[in-house]
């Protein structure tokens, strides 16, 4: 048993924590990430976990609360982007670009400022890679109930916003406003990346979004099949590697453990190397060739 | 000013400028700041690992930013192209988690290469540096016709008979070379910033592509000699005023083409009229 699961797994606090926490974010980000992959915003998602650092270290340096930080300039950020021209499929890599220079301007004089001012050894590395076992547990209300907002904010644009992914052209034909049903989306996913990078750092936040929906949605072309497989492999690799970083402590004579992100981050990308091999593609997706 | 480690900083920073404004040009030609920000950010692992096994940074650097140039490449033919750079990316700065992890290195080392310390540049970095600079140039002077019809003109392109997977590939393998210049003297988050910023200033101030090109260079220059001067007068980071200017530049370049635009169309109303 010990081979699979070192002793004291079960009744380690920050081990629940860990566990508990990652799967609120892996779940959360599984569900937006199907929609951010479908619209081709990855590179949005994972500019608002550094636009929503630089937040954090802003935070840092002037003694708020980091979850305030974190969340206002990922909103601010989300907002920018809109601004400059998120809609538009060709000058979006370029808002996004822009915008996020910009944040990583404003984090390096901030995290300079810190350590000027405090000589706070560890603040760079905490912000920028965060770590789901110093997780303080009296988070987990916070992270719970800004999650539930965002899956309600994706549940009530759910039609539109789909329609709007799939077909511009057709959604703007029915009546619905591009604009407002995309900056609506822009907001949630900011609020979610940056709830999920202080979480389970910035890292974690763009794998666990990225990753399992962009798995899923190469084994399933269903998009409610992609959302389902995506959340069972957020949660899945989350879980596994939570587990494998605790018993990696006693893999070296060091007792120096890897950490958990790599763990989570490498399982992800293994799915996705995986999901895209001919031989399981066709397993999961019989279909007749036609011959002619 | 003038003297001593500053004339290193404004050697090593007029490089780089000049590198990051051609580069630069085509990122944005082709919209292909994902990978522009995600080579170099990710690179920074292999410099973690090259310093965990005693190799040269340098090395390690060149390994990753290589290694992310073709993987991406290759695994976007099969995918969606953001998505694959983003599961890279991470990738790498897991790798790059793992390493520190395992190493004793302090924070300060961190931070200098993820931000860079342009003033703390000693002579010997600048041949090196210069080298990678020519090779970078050279090849777009090479690639310069493929990568502009590619990306204005994919049809044409195609006519031609050119791959746009093996030039996409291409590219970032000189995104690559950048990177792994760059990265150890000025940091990856600046060179992000001098390869975006200055080009969509330069787009938005004129529609020809060689005036927008020698543009982009001439504004990245100008962004890298201010934010030098005031970083030496302030003490704050170099990358922070990189970032300054450059945004303040694509906002004088956007109210420009607005202005431009306005004028154009109320010039134009008594005729359509």
């Amino acid at each position: 048993m010990s081979w699979i699961v070192e002793p004291g797994f079960f009744s380690n606090g920050p081990v629940h924590v860990a566990l508990i926490v990652g799967a609120v974010s892996a779940v959360v980000s599984a569900v937006v990430g199907v929609v951010v992959v479908v619209r081709g915003q990855a590179f949005a998602g994972h500019a608002l976990t550094d636009v929503a650092t630089t937040g954090g270290s802003a935070s840092f340096y002037y003694g708020v609360a980091p979850v305030i930080g974190f969340l206002a300039a990922g909103v601010l950020g989300a907002g920018a982007m809109d601004l400059i021209g998120v809609q538009r499929l060709r000058g979006r890599d370029l808002a996004t670009g822009i915008v996020l220079s910009v944040a990583t301007g404003l984090a390096a004089l901030f995290l300079y400022l810190d350590a000027t001012r405090s000589a706070t050894t560890g603040a760079t590395q905490q912000i920028l890679f965060g770590s789901i076992f110093t997780l303080d547990s009296s988070t987990i209300p916070l992270v719970a109930a800004m999650s539930a907002v965002t899956l309600g904010v994706i549940a009530v644009i759910y039609r539109p916003l789909l329609m709007s992914s799939l077909s511009a052209e057709l959604a703007a034909a029915r009546g619905i406003a591009l604009r407002a049903v995309g900056l609506a989306f822009m907001l949630a996913l900011a609020i979610a990346v940056g709830l999920s990078s202080i979480a389970i750092g910035s890292i974690l936040s763009t794998a666990l979004l990225i990753g399992p929906a962009a798995t899923a949605l190469r084994v399933t072309r269903r998009l409610r099949g992609a959302f389902v497989v995506a959340v069972a492999l957020g949660v899945g690799a989350t879980w596994l590697g939570v587990l494998l970083a605790y018993n990696s402590y006693y893999w070296f004579p060091s007792s120096q453990g890897l950490p958990v992100s790599f763990f989570i981050v490498a399982l992800v990308f293994l799915a996705y190397l995986v999901s895209g091999s001919s031989t399981l593609r066709r397993l999961l997706r019989p279909r007749r060739e036609v011959r002619v | 000013m003038f003297s001593g480690f500053m004339v290193n900083a404004w050697l090593i920073g007029t490089i780089v400028a000049v590198v990051a404004g051609i580069v630069g040009f085509f990122v944005v030609l082709r919209g292909a700041a994902f990978p522009a920000h995600a080579i170099p950010n990710g690179a920074f692992a292999g410099a973690a690992g090259a310093n965990l096994i005693g190799l040269n940074p340098l090395i390690g650097l060149g390994v990753f930013s290589l290694g992310a140039a073709l993987g991406i490449g290759r695994l976007a033919r099969r995918g969606r192209a953001d998505a694959v750079t983003a599961l890279a990316l991470v990738m790498m700065l897991a790798l790059g988690a793992a390493f520190l992890s395992q190493s004793t290195e302090y924070e300060p080392e961190i931070f200098s290469l993820l931000f860079g310390e342009i003033l703390g540049v000693s002579r010997g970095q600048l041949v090196p540096v210069a080298v990678l600079a020519l090779v970078c140039v050279v090849a777009i002077g090479v690639l310069y016709r493929r990568l502009l019809l590619t990306s204005i003109a994919p049809e044409v392109a195609a006519a031609v008979g050119l791959n746009p997977a093996r030039i996409e590939t291409m590219f970032l393998v000189v995104i690559a070379c950048a990177t792994t210049m760059t990265v150890p003297v000025v940091g990856a988050l600046l060179i992000f910033t001098l390869m975006i910023g200055p080009p969509a200033a330069a787009r938005s101030f004129t529609d020809r592509t060689a005036l927008a090109l020698w543009s982009s260079v001439a504004i990245a220059l100008v962004t890298v000699w201010v934010a030098l001067a005031c970083s030496y007068q302030t003490n704050w980071p170099v990358g922070f005023f990189v970032s300054v200017v450059s945004a303040a530049f694509f906002v004088a370049g956007r109210v420009y083409a607005w202005w431009r635009h306005s004028r154009a169309t109320t010039d134009r109303a008594p005729l359509v009229a």
